[in-house]
């Protein structure tokens, strides 16, 4: 890394610590229902609803009110794409979407991972992509923290019955957090060239007349064939650009602070209309940690120590520059090959906007996949193999490194479980976090939620790999088209969202077997998180005596790195060696 | 199942705060917010909200954010662009996806190679790695500094300019990282193209 990379991660790194503090305050306020002004306007609304915003709910209560809030959402993502031909707001005339596309975007959207099989500019109506997809952009972020709340609510009470109220928890942060957040960063998006209209496709004259070839259709549409098979071509001549226009800047702060990363043109935050320079990056790069990073702090002030939010925010702050270092290393290094051609030593520019370049392009790569955010900057297919293999690495890990909103820091939660269990075995007393005993009940639901996802993975790049369908996709040959197959599971199961976007998942077979990837990946996982929190919250909370494992400083710190990378390693190194390896080695490899 | 009391078996009265929260919830987030934020931006910024169009005669010509593609010798070129079917298709953007070891990315940087060193006899070196790689977006409006440095003599050749009149031009349109790291340092090539076509036509009127 040389010194424009590391004054930009020393400056990122700064603004989200600085940020976060008060962030966590105002999260804690919320949450906890002190935000008084606030309850007096939600308070018509839960008349309205039938709600009791003090009512206590049971785990399992709790878990069913999410799973039909998130129901009711995915059928109306549903819903609004195949209908949207007939709908207001459609300037461009988008006609429905395709059953298995949008059965893919609706599980993707309501499940946070925002994965997108479409191009937008190509295929989504401005009604969809408000009404659908920024909806769905708020309440699978509410949903996310909602949990994470719950769980940290697990710790926090002895004794009690329930883990809060579902309703109230989604509609506080819904509006008291997310809503006026989005809205500072979406005006200031703006003011830095970020689109935000309802008006058509602009037409413009360009400089210089432009020719290209199309292949010559027949009648019936089909393309016609010369004698050797091949498409015939003709040429086309264009003065002009069409420029794609939207309500671009609404989404584009949602989708980062909700670490949500659907973007609203196919090239997401390559392109210019959504994010536009430098500063606009910045801020991106900020917005996607500053949730993740504050629910850390508000964890540690629930539990009534400062310092446990503290411990989980260095695991993960030291998980996060070494990937950083090693992604920035490797993509500065650039293509061998490519040099090999007569190219100027520059890194590898390749899928990537020169307004970024290396630095920025490569630190925004291990954000979006650091937390299960998916917005990409630059094309992750393009990559080095070694620099691609640490999005891929950092998704495998579980999403906890930083994280998702909410579902960072109860996946990280869930991992120092397995920390203290395993300590506990080392020095043969029960495990016991915050004073709380781990049991029977609680390891089996953390082994459920933490072999979920590596089976749903690795399960489904077995399948892919075998299935005709599934290797029909791929882009690129070699050990990198394997890459991109496991890529797509890992960034499914793990509801991140991001993409080796060469891979041509926009089949029956890849819509298919992402979207149950995506929805097992976030539901098998929040449902057994909930049972820990519920089972938890009826505990008593123990005195911590000489024996105690203390859950704070950089020893708990490190065997909780420890525990991350070890689960992440056995699960995925063969697979990783298979793929990323192997395209290494045949590139710099003599 | 130790943890589950009694007392809180699900029962129906879920389904009515589900419906009418996700309701409220929908028509405020989907609907008010955009709206909102729409009205707010084309008060408050309204060149930025309808995309930064660049003007010619009261015409617009394109955007300061969204590249063209260029390829008379008369103009400074931009990066290559993977969108379809032509390239910087604005509305389709599209990185090429091409991983580092595929045969493709190699055949067509090579034939990058091949034409920018047919059009530039003068540049024996290495070609910048901007110019012969495609963006993310298929729509970089940037090339580097070198890049455009690159094309220069070539460009003051077509146009019969002397290339210091262009050094100047493109020290002028110049952009450098914000506050030393923010960024790199390059030219917007469209704005760069339009301020070209403004000196020539400066130039010509004052030569007759």
């Amino acid at each position: 890394m040389n010194a424009q990379a590391w004054m930009l991660l020393c400056a990122f790194l700064a603004v989200v610590l600085l940020l976060a503090a008060p962030t966590a305050a105002w999260l804690a306020r919320v949450m906890e229902g002190r935000f008084a002004l606030g309850a007096r306007i939600e308070a018509p609304l839960y008349r309205l609803a039938g709600v009791r915003p003090q009512e206590d709910m049971s785990w399992l209560r709790y878990a069913l009110a999410l799973l039909l809030f998130n129901l009711l959402g995915t059928l109306a993502v549903y819903a609004l794409q195949r209908l949207q031909a007939g709908l207001p707001f459609n300037p461009e005339g988008m006609g429905a979407i395709a059953a298995d596309s949008a059965f893919n975007t609706a599980i993707s959207f309501a499940s946070n991972t925002n994965w997108q099989g479409y191009g937008g500019e190509t295929s989504m109506s401005y009604l969809t992509q408000m009404l659908a997809l920024t909806v769905q952009n708020f309440l699978s972020a509410a949903t996310g923290i909602a949990v994470a709340m719950a769980l940290i609510r697990g710790f926090a009470r002895r004794g009690a019955a329930g883990i809060g109220n579902a309703w109230a928890d989604l509609v506080r942060v819904t509006l008291w957090v997310l809503l006026p957040a989005s809205a500072l960063l979406a005006l200031f998006f703006v003011s830095q060239g970020v689109i935000q209209n309802l008006a058509p496709y602009q037409q413009v004259e360009t400089l210089e007349a432009l020719q290209y070839e199309v292949p010559r259709t027949g009648p019936d549409g089909a393309p016609v064939l010369d004698a050797d098979g091949k498409p015939e071509m003709q040429t086309r001549h264009t003065l002009g650009q069409t420029l794609a226009m939207g309500p671009v800047a609404s989404q584009e702060a949602i989708k980062l602070l909700g670490t949500n990363g659907g973007g609203f043109f196919n090239a997401n935050s390559a392109h210019p209309y959504e994010n536009p320079n430098a500063l606009s990056n910045f801020a991106q790069m900020v917005a996607i940690f500053l949730i993740p990073a504050a629910l850390c702090l508000v964890f540690g002030r629930l539990v009534g120590d400062p310092r446990q939010g503290w411990t989980l925010l260095a695991a993960m702050t030291l998980l996060f520059v070494l990937a950083v270092i090693a992604l920035t290393h490797y993509e500065a290094l650039g293509n061998p090959r490519l040099a090999a051609l007569g190219v100027a030593d520059g890194g590898n520019l390749e899928g990537k906007e020169l307004r970024f370049g290396i630095a920025a392009s490569s630190l925004f790569a291990v954000i979006t996949t650091a937390a299960s955010c998916g917005a990409v900057n630059a094309m992750h297919d393009a990559l080095t193999p070694l620099g691609g293999a640490v999005p891929l690495a950092l998704m495998q890990l579980g999403e906890v490194v930083f994280g998702g909103v909410g579902s960072g820091l109860y996946g990280m939660l869930v991992l120092a479980l397995l920390a203290v269990f395993i300590a506990g075995l080392m020095i043969g007393r029960t495990p016991e976090y915050l004073g709380k005993k781990i049991e029977a009940y609680e390891m089996k639901m953390v082994a459920i939620t933490i072999l979920v996802t590596p089976l749903l993975v690795l399960g489904g790049t077995a399948l892919a790999v075998m299935a005709e369908a599934g290797r029909a996709g791929i882009a690129n040959p070699g050990a990198h088209g394997f890459s991109e197959i496991l890529y797509a599971l890992s960034s499914a199961a793990n509801n991140n969202g991001s993409a080796f976007a060469g891979l041509s998942a926009n089949t029956p077979f890849y819509n298919t077997l992402l979207g149950v990837a995506m929805c097992l990946g976030r539901y098998a996982v929040m449902v057994p998180v909930l049972a820990i929190a519920g089972s938890l919250a009826a505990k008593k909370r123990l005195a911590a005596g000489a024996g105690t494992l203390p859950t704070h400083g950089p020893l708990f710190v490190a065997l909780l790195a420890g525990t991350v990378l070890l689960v992440g390693l056995l699960n995925y190194l063969p697979a990783l060696a298979l793929g990323p390896v192997v395209e290494h080695l045949t590139l710099f490899g003599r | 199942m130790s943890a589950l009391p009694r007392t809180a078996l699900p029962h129906s009265s879920l389904l009515r705060p589900a419906l009418v929260l996700f309701l409220a919830l929908s028509l405020l987030t989907g609907l008010a917010y955009p709206l909102l934020t729409t009205v707010l931006a084309q008060a408050l910024f309204p060149a930025q909200a309808g995309g930064s169009l660049l003007l010619r005669e009261g015409r617009p010509v394109g955007s300061a954010l969204i590249g063209q593609s260029f390829s008379s010798p008369e103009y400074f070129w931009s990066r290559p662009s993977a969108t379809t079917p032509m390239p910087y298709n604005a509305a389709s953007s599209a990185g090429a996806n091409l991983g580092p070891t595929n045969p493709a990315l190699l055949q067509a940087v090579e034939a990058r190679i091949a034409a920018l060193r047919a059009a530039h006899p003068e540049q024996p070196g290495p070609v910048p790695a901007d110019l012969v790689t495609t963006s993310a977006s298929g729509l970089d409006p940037h090339i580097s500094l070198a890049a455009a440095g690159y094309q220069l003599e070539r460009v003051a050749r077509a146009r019969g300019l002397p290339p210091q009149a262009l050094r100047s031009l493109l020290a002028e349109h110049a952009e450098q990282p914000l506050s030393g790291f923010l960024g790199e340092a390059r030219v917007n090539v469209l704005q760069l193209n339009l301020a070209l076509d403004e000196l020539a036509a400066r130039t010509r009127a004052a030569r007759n």
